[in-house]
């Protein structure tokens, strides 16, 4: 008898956590073989019901089937047993062992002794199926980003999953190592297995998809085939209104540089690397991941020590030894990593919001607290930070309001030239757009901003001028935004 | 956004934040409930109480004679209340022990002998005498008894004061040690730095006359002390931020070099020929609060005073604040312009000069002994774990730290007025210190931190 009841099926999902009502009454349908986008803003919901799927979270309401058998899933080692493998955006491997030890980590075979032969033959094996070449005995803090992720793919596939769900899977890779996670993907579809796939890159949801399904402040809001949707309407559907330019850029009256810096370098990672930014100019950074650009921007804000190089602010030279020096001169960096580099999770927005602005509020060291809540305040009406009140846990805010929080503590600054690391990297599209708003009245007001990015388009939008880096090197720039091309920009930095 | 805190938040955020002070209060009652005795007009106790009473009130320049029957607990009042009397410095004119006509005739006497009796000690019964009026120079206005009442052992003001007095050394040095454990560190050298700090101070005093010293001498060895332990606060904050040790293993290292330099300094010995001056360092002062006069121990002083400096300084400042971040976040911390590695050298300097200063107080106390403070760390590192300090660093209140060094220190005295034998008491301690983090690591999961 042929099963006709779809693969997965949940319906009625409710989740409620102290003070948030995260999901209410979501339904979500998923065939073998189908690669089934999982859409919405941040805070929609989209994590909770993965994690609902992977037994991190119980549901407080609702159903969930496999091929019509009702199942609950009450553990992580329960969704695995039901045939369901998550691959969270922060990968569960251990830095330290290789990556058969990884893949079989709880699950070795044998007694007392490990049965690394055996697990080695396996891992071989599920590299082969995938057809990827990954080394076997190498401690998985020494593979890529990429390469993480297909042990992780790997893990799931040992298992023997027939539901694969994706968190953000592509964020951190290249274009090319997202064209091969995609043969990958489309691979694991022949096999039957169904895939949950969530990114906010619209590009790659219209490229995979078969079905988007899509989430707005925790409830349902619809799902059509991808063929049928347009990228103007799926935003609609996650942001609740249309928006009707997803770059809105406004150049600015540009002015002298601003920025200048001459013949920076930091061992093989950045190279005799000079340019200069200037008034009112957004100046684009892009380049493969590895490429130098962050460790750039780090040496310009004193994060780490540069070998040798010269950083000038409006014609005056400067001394920058740590991040300290660098604020003071006015230069702030927004950088790529909120969690671990940006904020102190463990304390309030407002101490977060504080930190590097503490003497504008302080007499002999005393914080005036008052005045410190009153500059936030401003920030959280300007910016639209959702928090219940100052006092909330940075660790407990979405990814947009995080990154606002960061915001608002570098504008507090009036920083002369404000360095953006990926700032819309896992930031859904209306803050995303708020973000770019953001950047257009910087730059109007006068400041100099660079911005680093992986995502062209964003790129492309948003800069009035762009530089490509590789290997560490400036390979070239774009002073002509308006008719370069993403194939122009690859080629560059494919080197 | 911002709208006032929902009240029912309130309510959580206090019993999560001072869930500690309603342990503290739980084993008070506790232990005042368990320690609850008569206390009668008679027995050594009534002497002993009637004896202070009455130094309180005369002085030392009173006579006094003291009055009982002979019945059961007269006679130990009686001898009770005259050594106490003459060790307040009180001149006894006589005691009497006999019917009322004994008594009398013994009376007229005394006032004969020594021109006045100022106050009479009385068990509750002799109290009730007529007699008295009918002697001159007398009266039964000058008749000092006790009241038959019940009242916990636990609960009186001599205990409460001798508990705050034990804890006083423990929580100052557990400031800089909720300092240390904030920025996500530890320091487990404190106790040896008491030593350190205790034998520097001695010797000092030692080297300027000993017993003779006079107060400059004893400033200087003072500073002297407090700068030994410091510097060494110091060396393991440079350690920990040039070279990148991680702080157990630093402060593993001094704790076992200062201990074997406290007793280098001294020979093994212990100094104990200190002057009175330096001795009162530790002593008490006489306060009058209320019309009630009391001696205040310094160490306690002291730690109130500190206390509500720490508390100022780690919510109202900038030190405070970047102290927190630190140990939240050390790497955003300094992309936020914090200087991470200043702020780590001065709160272990600060725990050093803590150390130090508990040093001086035991030194103080008791003497220059190389073997003080030994364990000392465990005790202070248990205190703050207990007051709700997070080991993991960014997380920690001042004042959960003194109501982690009280319950600690109340524990261990009502076990004691208990009789409790101190292997159980290891047991009980090391269980509720157990709890303690338990209730906390539970607490954090319940809000899916």
């Amino acid at each position: 008898m042929v099963n006709t009841s779809p693969l997965l099926q949940m319906q009625g999902i409710e989740k409620s956590f102290p003070g948030v009502r995260a999901l209410s009454g979501v339904d979500l349908t998923l065939q073998r073989g189908e690669v089934l986008a999982l859409m919405g803003e941040n805070g929609a919901g989209k994590s909770t019901l993965i994690k609902t799927l992977g037994g991190a979270h119980q549901p407080d309401a609702g159903t969930i089937t496999i091929e019509g058998k009702l199942v609950s899933l009450s553990s992580p080692t329960a969704a695995i047993v039901a045939g369901i493998g998550v691959i969270y955006q922060e990968f569960n491997l251990i830095p330290e062992l290789n990556t058969w030890e990884n893949i079989f980590l709880g699950r070795e075979k044998s007694g007392f002794f490990v049965d690394r032969s055996h697990e080695r033959t396996r891992a071989a094996e599920l590299f082969k199926q995938l057809g990827v070449d990954i080394p076997l005995d190498v401690p998985c803090r020494r593979l890529s980003v990429a390469q993480q992720q297909l042990v992780e793919i790997a893990k799931a596939l040992s298992q023997d999953v027939r539901i694969l769900v994706m968190d953000e899977p592509s964020a951190a890779l290249t274009p090319q190592e997202v064209e091969k996670l995609f043969t990958i993907i489309r691979d694991l579809q022949t096999r039957g297995i169904g895939i949950i796939y969530i990114s906010h890159r619209l590009d790659e949801i219209f490229n995979i998809a078969d079905t988007i399904t899509v989430l707005r402040d925790g409830q349902y809001v619809g799902d059509a085939p991808a063929k049928e949707m347009t990228r103007e309407k799926m935003i609609e559907m996650m942001v609740g209104r249309s928006i009707e330019n997803e770059f809105p850029k406004q150049a600015a009256e540009i002015g002298e540089p601003r920025l200048v810096v001459d013949g920076l370098c930091r061992g093989t990672a950045v190279r005799n690397v000079s340019f200069n930014v200037r008034r009112g100019e957004v100046l684009g950074i892009t380049g493969l991941v590895g490429a130098g650009r962050t460790e750039l921007v780090r040496l310009i804000f004193g994060a780490d020590r540069r070998d040798a190089g010269e950083i000038s602010l409006d014609g005056e030279s400067l001394k920058i030894r740590s991040p300290q020096d660098a604020i003071h001169a006015g230069i702030c960096l927004l950088t790529e990593d909120r969690k671990s580099q940006g904020l102190v999770l463990c304390r309030s927005v407002r101490e977060n919001f504080g930190l590097p602005n503490l003497k504008q509020f302080s007499w002999f060291g005393a914080i005036g607290q008052k005045r410190e809540r009153d500059a936030f305040g401003q920030y959280v009406d300007s910016l639209s930070i959702r928090i219940p009140h100052q006092e909330q846990l940075a660790r407990n805010l979405s990814g947009g309001n995080q990154q606002k929080v960061v915001l608002a503590k570098w504008l507090q600054q009036n920083a002369k030239t404000l360095i953006f690391d990926e700032p819309t990297r896992g930031i859904d599209v209306g803050t995303k757009h708020e973000i770019y708003q953001l950047m257009n009245r910087l730059a109007a007001d006068g400041t100099s901003i660079i911005m680093i990015s992986s995502e062209l388009p964003e790129v492309l939008g948003m800069s009035d001028r762009i530089l490509v880096m590789h290997e560490g090197q400036l390979k070239g720039e774009i002073t002509d935004v308006k008719s370069a091309t993403q194939e122009h920009i690859m080629e560059t930095a494919i080197g | 956004m911002t709208s006032p805190k929902p009240k029912s938040h309130v309510w959580t955020t206090l019993l999560n934040e001072y869930g500690m002070v309603l342990v503290l209060l739980f084993l008070v009652i506790t232990f005042s409930a368990m320690t609850l005795q008569q206390m009668d007009s008679t027995g050594a106790e009534a002497g002993r109480e009637v004896a202070r009473l009455i130094a309180d009130q005369h002085g030392t320049s009173a006579v006094v004679a003291v009055v009982t029957a002979t019945k059961g607990g007269d006679e130990e009042f009686a001898v009770a209340a005259n050594s106490a009397l003459q060790e307040a410095g009180v001149t006894v004119a006589v005691t009497i022990s006999g019917s009322p006509p004994q008594v009398k005739q013994a009376l007229e006497a005394a006032v004969v002998k020594h021109g006045r009796i100022d106050a009479i000690a009385a068990t509750g019964d002799s109290a009730g005498l007529t007699l008295f009026d009918r002697i001159e120079g007398v009266g039964s206005e000058k008749c000092v008894s006790v009241e038959p009442s019940k009242w916990p052992k636990f609960a009186k003001a001599e205990n409460i004061l001798n508990v705050a007095n034990q804890t006083a050394v423990y929580a100052i040095v557990a400031i800089g040690m909720t300092l240390v454990i904030i920025t996500a560190g530890i320091d487990l050298s404190v106790g040896s730095l008491i030593a350190l700090s205790a034998v520097t101070t001695a010797a000092v005093i030692q080297m300027n006359g000993g017993g003779d010293a006079g107060t400059g001498a004893i400033v200087v060895s003072c500073i002297a002390g407090l700068l030994a332990a410091a510097a060494a606060g110091f060396f393991s904050g440079t350690m920990i931020t040039a070279f990148r040790v991680p702080p157990f293993i630093v402060t593993l290292s001094v704790m076992l070099m200062a201990r074997g330099l406290a007793r280098r300094i001294t020979d093994e010995e212990s100094i104990s020929d200190l002057p009175q001056k330096f001795r009162s360092i530790a002593g008490s002062t006489e306060l009058n609060l209320l019309g009630y006069e009391f001696g205040l121990p310094n160490p306690v002083i002291l730690m109130i005073v500190l206390y509500a400096i720490a508390h100022l300084i780690m919510t109202k400042t900038i030190f405070g604040r970047y102290v927190y971040a630190v140990g939240g976040n050390a790497e955003a911390a300094r992309l936020s312009g914090v200087g991470v590695k200043k702020i780590t050298l001065i709160v272990y300097t600060l725990c050093g000069a803590l150390a130090g200063l508990g040093g001086i107080l035991q030194a103080s106390k008791l003497s220059g002994d190389p073997k003080l403070g030994v364990m000392f760390e465990l005790d202070v590192i248990a205190a703050v774990v207990v007051g709700g300090t997070s080991l993991m660093g960014g997380q920690g209140r001042i004042f959960g730290t003194l109501i982690g060094a009280l319950i600690i220190a109340v524990i261990k005295n009502g076990m004691n007025l208990m009789k409790i034998g101190s292997s159980d008491q290891q047991i009980v301690l090391g269980a509720v210190i157990l709890i303690a983090v338990l209730i906390d690591t539970l607490k954090r999961r319940g809000e899916g931190a």
